[in-house]
């Protein structure tokens, strides 16, 4: 039964749980890329091989918007917790903000990551 | 002696403090400890990103050779280091926050509980490893 009249906070309150959930998993990718240096060329030619890939793009992209809106979004959390932030206009300009800011810094450090060479 | 309201408890029921009630309560019998550290790991991770995207920057053109030897520095090292331990012991947290809100049968919650310990301690291990392995030149 749905009784509450579902609002902007409650639905990035479930994004900011599911980012965590993948931001969990996407950290095999990090022990792999850091394993793999440990490793040697061949290994670590695997990993650039995949991370150049399109699907590895993908997922290093949506894992970078998972990262940036989710501190954007804990920060969020931070406010409140010290008791602010909590006036109806405050607490949606918070979550716009979470929201916008995240895709913003997202494509900000893409673009960065191209222009040093990582588009190749 | 005053009446102080504002500390909850009826008046002369408990000689408790506010913290002394808190303490060692919830389900894993260590109070607020968990929210806490979900809290300082936060700030933590978030005072890191800016480094941390800085070195993976640096790392995204060159072959294993030359990765090798950025990651070896100390300056960055220690970033990646203190990076896993704040963020395993988040994710951790976070993990099993959302085991406790949703997965009610409580052998499968255990079990969950269990894994989710497994999964991060494996990921801090193996990255701190790698790191110190790269440190270390062998």
């Amino acid at each position: 039964m749905q009784v509450y009249r579902w609002t902007l906070t409650m639905a990035l309150s479930i994004v900011h749980r599911a980012t965590g959930i993948a931001l969990y998993v996407g950290t095999l990718l990090l022990v792999w890329w850091l394993v793999a240096a440990a490793s040697g060329p061949a290994a670590y030619a695997n990993v650039q091989a995949f991370t150049g890939s399109i699907i590895g793009r993908l997922i290093v992209f949506g894992y970078t918007w998972a990262l940036m809106h989710h501190m954007l979004s804990g920060i969020r959390h931070f406010v409140w917790d010290l008791g602010y932030g909590f006036k109806p206009n405050e607490r949606e300009a918070l979550t716009w903000g979470a929201l916008i800011g995240g895709i913003v810094l997202t494509v900000l450090i893409w673009i960065i990551g191209y222009a040093i060479g990582g588009g190749r | 002696m005053s009446f102080d309201e504002s500390h909850g408890a009826p008046k002369g029921s408990s000689m408790r403090t506010p913290l002394g009630r808190v303490r060692n309560l919830g389900a894993a019998h260590s109070g607020t400890s968990d929210f806490w550290r979900q809290r300082l790991t936060g700030v933590a991770l978030t005072l890191l990103m800016i480094p941390a995207l800085v070195i993976i920057m640096m790392l995204l053109g060159p072959n294993q050779v030359r990765a090798a030897q950025i990651l070896s520095s100390l300056p960055v090292a220690v970033i990646l280091l203190l990076f896993i331990f704040a963020c395993t012991w988040h994710m951790k947290i976070g993990m099993q926050v959302v085991i406790e809100d949703y997965v009610h049968n409580e052998k499968l919650k255990l079990v969950s509980v269990m894994l989710n310990n497994f999964f991060t301690i494996a990921v801090a291990l193996a990255s701190t490893y790698a790191i110190l392995k790269l440190s270390s030149g062998v």
